[in-house]
């Protein structure tokens, strides 16, 4: 119903489009001249279709569902329920209306789902009426008033811009949901975990957390030494600090070559291979480094003598690094690329040769652009998570030796999130610390990356 | 005496022709300028002088060019000893994204000239000193290089080619992005420089050929029409087009 009263008024919107713009190249047949282009009248017309319609369908969407309770719970008024209970009989009556209804049928509930469908029903069609109505009134309205030097112009460009700020508004405002999402169930996992234990505990161990059973009252000392965030921390920087030893170097060094070195031809079938890298799901690489490179690594090691662990930082920071690689080139790419041809051929009329030009003139003059995509890549090292799951394991161990398993706050997130959880226990909101965490060191690493652009900022001209 | 003699030029741009037969004889220590209208190849060749065209992957350059007798364009030639002998200026001032001194200490630093901080301080000094940059820089030779004024870039970029000490220096339209005051003191500094350096400079602006020029070649469509004293092309010039591009007539 209300799909069909959509396409309807879309359908309205296009037709006052087309009698806007006929109206107006009709006046223009008049040799008189229009204030706008014919298109503008034709647009303002399909506005004041749009916008009556957009703003019944919100009322409706906000105060039918309120009324129509009351007036169902109505029949329920002077009987002494609670509030709960009225609440629950609401809900039965709709679940009845649907068919969904499985509990013992009263009567009462009976008459209620009647009076709730055919209040729908009475709903539904005055609204197909009302909207109908003002909007064909509207529209009238405006095509009336259109003239030779009415103004068309102003109004749909106003309205394009409401709109298009209203569309930046909804990506800010989501954010700042999340954020305060995240903040509130951040500060409930504080009050019962300690803020010192969780960010300076060596021992994360939250299955622990799995043992209580849920008929006891919560004690937070049974969670000391469970929530120590420090293993973890520590897991996602060395991970990352692998990631990056292989990415930086090789990722960096293509770039250079790609820009500066590579002719036309080369470059135009080696920059799309190499970002074809970028394109694999994070998920390929993950069973890439958990069953190629990580028992690799471990017949390696152990050829060699050595103790490795089949789920290892070194695969999934390794792996995690030539993830990034595509990142780092493709960026360093561009940034050496769009350095002023003024400078490379300055430096190449002093005599220096093609290294020394990259070296002592294009290198600095591109490396905040550089800098800004190795942070890049950090921020997409730290944020990574199947590869760790699936390579690196999920146990929480305080080391630095590459060849034992670790895992980071992404992976461990997954650990916690994964299967039955119930909401308010520290364990579930650990994942939010952990989330909120995440997010701090994100923001931390951008507003650097920022600075060091901004203070390394050359001006070209 | 000539500095450079240029014998039978041709340069090609992929398979389009720029340049055709430029014969070309360059005195030293004189101002020559090189005139004509836009895309007529004078900075081609020019670019030629120094191999610049190298850099262009399209582009390719035959014929012989002797300086000192030498024929840069034969293999055995080392670009990057000719570049230091050679030195260019271009059109926009292009300041490297450095400080001030290291603009200038960059030639010396790559060609391994200076052998100690003292004596890369004179180079510099002396540098900035020739290119009447240095009593407006002084008290901040640590500051970048793209913070001056256009004019004053341009005679950093001036310091910079002549820290080296080149035989030549090649001008590219080097007051094109300036205002009348700073290309007087860049045209004053052209003549002051012509002591030291063999000069060649392309113009657009016919009065600065005939202010700064002691000889002067007229390009059109790639050719040399007509080059000698800069007193005859303007006064009393051989060739017809010659005369009707000095006078205003096309171009």
């Amino acid at each position: 119903m209300n799909l069909i009263l959509f396409t309807f008024i879309v359908l309205l919107g296009f037709t006052s489009y087309y009698f806007g713009r006929k109206k107006a190249y009709t006046i223009q047949s008049t040799k008189k001249r229009l204030t706008a282009l014919p298109q503008f009248y034709g647009y303002y017309l399909a506005i004041w279709c749009a916008i009556p319609a957009f703003i019944i369908f919100s009322l409706w969407a906000i105060f039918e569902p309120t009324i129509v309770k009351l007036l169902v719970l109505n029949d329920y008024s002077n009987q002494g329920y609670l509030d709960d209970e009225l609440n629950l009989i609401y809900e039965k009556t709709k679940a009845l209306s649907r068919g969904q209804f499985t509990g013992e049928i009263t009567p009462f509930i009976e008459a209620s789902a009647e009076k709730y469908l055919s209040l729908r029903s009475i709903a539904q069609s005055s609204k197909v009426v009302i909207v109908l109505t003002i909007i064909i009134a509207s529209v009238a309205y405006a095509y009336k008033r259109i003239s030779s030097n009415s103004r068309t112009r102003e109004p749909v460009e106003k309205f394009l811009n409401a709109v298009l700020f209203t569309a930046s508004l909804a990506a800010i405002l989501t954010t700042i949901g999340i954020v305060f999402s995240l903040i509130f169930q951040t500060i409930d996992f504080f009050k019962v975990i300690p803020l010192f234990d969780f960010v300076f505990g060596t021992h994360w161990y939250p299955a622990k957390a799995f043992v209580r059973d849920s008929s006891e009252a919560l004690d937070p000392s049974m969670y000391s030494d469970t929530f120590g965030a420090v293993p973890i921390f520590a897991g996602t920087f060395f991970i990352a600090f692998i990631a990056m030893c292989v990415a930086i170097p090789i990722g960096l060094m293509s770039g250079i070559y790609l820009a500066e070195y590579a002719s036309s031809k080369v470059r135009q079938y080696a920059k799309p291979l190499i970002e074809i890298l970028a394109g694999i799901p994070t998920v390929v690489y993950g069973f890439f480094a958990a069953l190629t490179v990580g028992p690799f690594l471990k017949e390696l090691g152990t050829s060699m003598g050595l103790e490795v662990s089949a789920e290892s930082a070194l695969a999934a920071g390794g792996v995690m690094g030539i993830m990034i690689i595509p990142f780092i080139s493709s960026l360093s790419d561009d940034v050496i690329t769009s350095v002023p041809q003024s400078l490379r051929d300055g430096s190449y009329a002093m005599g220096a040769t093609k290294s020394e030009t990259i070296k002592r003139v294009i290198f600095p003059a591109a490396l905040p652009g550089i800098v800004g995509s190795i942070l890049l890549g950090v921020s997409r090292a730290i944020g990574e998570t199947m590869i760790v799951v699936m390579a690196s394991g999920l146990a929480a161990n305080l080391t630095l030796n590459p060849l034992e398993s670790t895992s980071t706050i992404t992976a461990q997130i997954v650990v916690i999130l994964i299967g039955d959880q119930a909401f308010g226990d520290p364990k579930t909101q650990a994942a939010f610390a952990l989330g909120m965490s995440l997010f701090l060191v994100t923001l931390c690493l951008n507003i650097v990356a920022l600075r060091v652009v901004k203070k390394y900022r050359e001006k070209y001209e | 005496m000539i500095k450079i003699k240029a014998k039978d030029v041709d340069v090609f741009y992929g398979k389009k022709q720029a340049l055709f037969n430029i014969s070309l004889d360059i005195e030293e220590n004189q101002v020559t300028a090189l005139i004509g209208p836009s895309g007529c190849g004078k900075s081609t060749f020019l670019r030629c002088l120094n191999r610049m065209n190298d850099v262009i992957d399209i582009c390719s350059v035959k014929g012989e060019i002797l300086i000192n007798d030498f024929n840069i364009n034969d293999k055995g030639c080392d670009v990057v000893r000719l570049r230091e002998k050679i030195g260019m200026v271009f059109q926009k001032p292009n300041p490297f994204p450095k400080t001030l001194y290291e603009n200038v200490s960059y030639g010396p630093t790559i060609h391994g000239i200076a052998q100690s901080k003292q004596e890369m301080d004179e180079i510099v000094e002396t540098s900035l000193k020739k290119a009447a940059l240095w009593e407006e820089v002084k008290d901040r030779l640590h500051e970048p290089g793209t913070g001056l004024s256009g004019g004053q870039q341009q005679r950093l970029c001036i310091a910079r080619a002549i820290s080296v000490r080149p035989e030549v220096i090649l001008m590219d339209e080097p007051c094109s992005a300036l205002d009348p005051i700073a290309t007087a003191q860049i045209e004053e500094l052209i003549d002051e420089l012509k002591k030291e350096h063999t000069i060649i400079i392309v113009t657009h602006s016919m009065a600065q050929a005939a202010r700064v020029s002691q000889n002067t070649g007229f390009f059109h469509l790639g050719q040399l029409i007509e080059h000698g004293s800069t007193d005859k092309i303007f006064k009393n010039p051989d060739n017809k087009k010659t005369q009707d591009y000095i006078t205003g007539r096309f171009g």
